[in-house]
């Protein structure tokens, strides 16, 4: 037979997958337990030592956690992937793979707020230090490289503009800089944007957004492309050196294509602690089920509220790539031509004030600090998600005091619209 | 042939086929890739012979080593090279001197060496290049899903039983070469720069 290709919403229902040994449950059971028994001291001393595929404990990995890991591998194209508490717990793991103290990564601006915390501060008490780049000046990431610098990070769709960024110009970059190219695709999900086609080594998600995407659970994940030699130049030692604690292992070596998803594993998680619940793994995996169908509701649904947004009186500007006339709408169209996302920020004509006052008249948009929901979502950045940046970083990051930013769900647009109109409406 | 890339069914197989294994390079140091993988190997039931002049008189796992391939005594049907690229063409030149012939050459993750192949190839042998026969039967198996790695097939059905690890099955669907388009395309382009 010959070997052929499903598509993706067949890989999101399959992937990973498959009816139970024991039971013949068919849908992915949840293992909800710490540790596994080893058939034998043999056994046991072969999982150790890496020696066996296998379980040995809910910190390193589980069941329920493997089947969700392997779709959204299959999902974006990588070899393998690594799942986390969370998308902030994945971007530590990568990090501590990649540098070590006094080592540099340059990061584009425009990140959701909390990387940009997460970065600027606490990667700072590591020794990780970060130089900020322009994804708009893409002159300003090769200027941006030095010889200790380990990594480049983008967001596909940057939140909260929810803006394209051109991901092959800047793989381009990393590729003459000898350093793997790291791109955030929670905003865009791989039904969106698929970076590794596009040059990427490593992808992350918070899988809390839209792939989970139905605002109960949280999670992250760590996809391998399988693209990068890390045995070059002996500059990512965690991969490419004797590890001693498992008994001078080369992980390269050992595992290949998918090596840095395994020391991610192996030595990230064993030793930093984030791990995914089973329970969290298993509210994701069926909410990918829908990731399909439920994205392409996402970014009807916000085109349209864009389109609307644009034509309403008290509206100053919609900053929406999905728009054409966008500044990034060239870039939408070649790396996300089946839609732009849900997420995009206006700004209205009576300023700050105006906006708060809108947030607090809305009655089915939701005041909260998520995106990816069914629900659709309204928020704040400056006072909130970006309130710890100076107003010169909020509006290098996206996040202007007068913007007010959306998460659109996938409830039917004509109330959407209803909500917003009342909400806009003077003096009603 | 394109060794850029295997069709799962040629792997599958090649993995269902052959019962006897000969691993030139295989070390009793029990932190090598070599090691794990005639272990994994042996505990799948294959009948796996160590070669390695640097260790007659030494066993591993229960079976002693031999110095070259022309010292087994019994039939191969596969030769698996844990040599770098540059010291794979005496090891296919010794496989070809046996007889019976092997049936299969397989180089090792990160070994590839298209004129030994050419060589084997007009033999009649099947060749295999820069892959693992561990991470090939884990995957082709789903075991390696444990990992969290892309196995890159399908399957509706129950899986096995697992028992001392999991057993290859025919039964899942393979995606289109059982290989990762962007994982490919770099391993490619590392061996040709072109």
């Amino acid at each position: 037979m010959t070997d052929r290709d499903p598509g993706f919403s067949t890989l999101a229902v399959h992937a990973g997958a498959q009816p139970d040994p024991t039971t013949g449950a068919r849908a992915t059971p949840i293992y909800q337990t710490t540790s596994y028994v080893f058939n034998d001291a043999d056994h046991a001393a072969s999982l150790f030592g890496l020696q066996s595929f296998g379980n040995i404990y809910t910190r390193i990995g589980n069941p329920t956690q493997a089947v969700l890991e392997e779709r959204v591998a299959a999902l974006e194209g990588g070899t393998a992937a690594l799942a986390t508490a969370s998308g902030h717990a994945a971007q530590v793991v990568v990090f501590q793979m990649l540098l070590k103290p006094g080592d540099e990564f340059i990061a584009a601006r425009k990140l959701y707020g909390g990387s940009i915390n997460q970065f600027t501060h606490a990667f700072k008490s590591f020794g990780w230090n970060v130089a900020w780049a322009d994804p708009d000046d893409l002159d300003s990431f090769e200027r941006a490289v030095t010889p200790r610098t380990k990594a480049i990070f983008i967001e596909s769709i940057a939140n909260p503009g929810g803006t394209i960024t051109d991901i092959e110009a800047i793989a381009a970059v990393a590729r003459k800089a000898g350093v793997p190219l790291i791109v955030d695709n929670t905003l865009a999900t791989p039904y969106l944007i698929r970076p590794i086609d596009h040059g990427a080594d490593i992808v992350v998600h918070s899988l809390t957004k839209f792939l989970g995407g139905h605002g109960n659970s949280l999670g992250g994940i760590i996809v391998d492309a399988g693209t990068f030699d890390w045995s070059k130049d002996n500059k990512y030692p965690m991969l490419s050196q004797p590890r001693p604690e498992y008994h001078g292992i080369k992980i390269q070596e050992t595992f290949g294509n998918f090596a840095f998803a395994i020391a991610c594993r192996v030595l990230g998680l064993r030793d930093l602690g984030p791990a995914i619940s089973p329970f969290n793994s298993f509210l994701i995996l069926t909410g990918i089920e829908t990731l399909p169908l439920r994205m392409q509701k996402h970014c009807e649904n916000a085109k349209a509220i864009a389109e609307w947004l644009v034509a309403h009186p008290a509206v100053a500007a919609v900053n929406y790539a999905g728009l054409s006339g966008d500044k990034y709408n060239n870039l939408a169209r070649k790396y996300a031509p089946r839609g732009a996302g849900a997420v995009f920020t206006f700004s209205l004509k009576g300023g700050y004030d105006a906006g708060v006052e809108l947030v607090s008249r809305l009655k089915l948009f939701s005041h909260l600090a998520n995106i990816g929901d069914t629900r659709s979502l309204v928020i704040h950045p400056a006072s909130t998600t970006h309130s710890q940046l100076d107003d010169a970083a909020k509006i290098k990051s996206g996040a202007a005091p007068d913007l007010v930013r959306l998460s659109i769900g996938i409830e039917d647009k004509e109330d959407l619209i209803a909500d917003l109109d009342q909400a806009l409406r003077p003096g009603s | 042939m394109n060794h850029d890339s295997y069709d799962d069914d040629y792997i599958r197989g090649i993995l269902n086929g052959v019962k006897s294994i000969a691993m030139v390079g295989a070390s009793p140091v029990n932190v090598r890739p070599s090691y794990f993988a005639f272990k994994y190997l042996a505990q799948r039931g294959y009948d796996m012979i160590p070669v390695n002049p640097g260790h007659v008189g030494k066993s591993l796992l229960g079976k002693p080593f031999v110095a070259s391939l022309r010292d087994i005594d019994r039939p191969v049907d596969m030769v698996d090279i844990f040599r770098n690229s540059s010291n794979i063409m005496p090891a296919v030149d010794e496989a070809l001197k046996m007889t019976p012939l092997p049936k299969v050459i397989w180089m090792q993750l990160g070994a590839r060496d298209d004129a030994a192949a050419e060589k084997a190839e007009a033999a009649g042998m099947k060749v295999v290049m820069n892959r693992c026969p561990k991470i090939e039967y884990g995957r082709l198996s789903s075991e390696i899903s444990w990992m969290g790695v892309n196995s890159r097939t399908l399957s509706s059905k129950r899986a096995p039983m697992p028992t001392q690890g999991m057993r290859l099955s025919l039964g899942r669907t393979s995606l289109s070469g059982g290989a990762t388009a962007a994982a490919d395309r770099a391993a490619k382009n590392r061996t040709d720069p072109s």
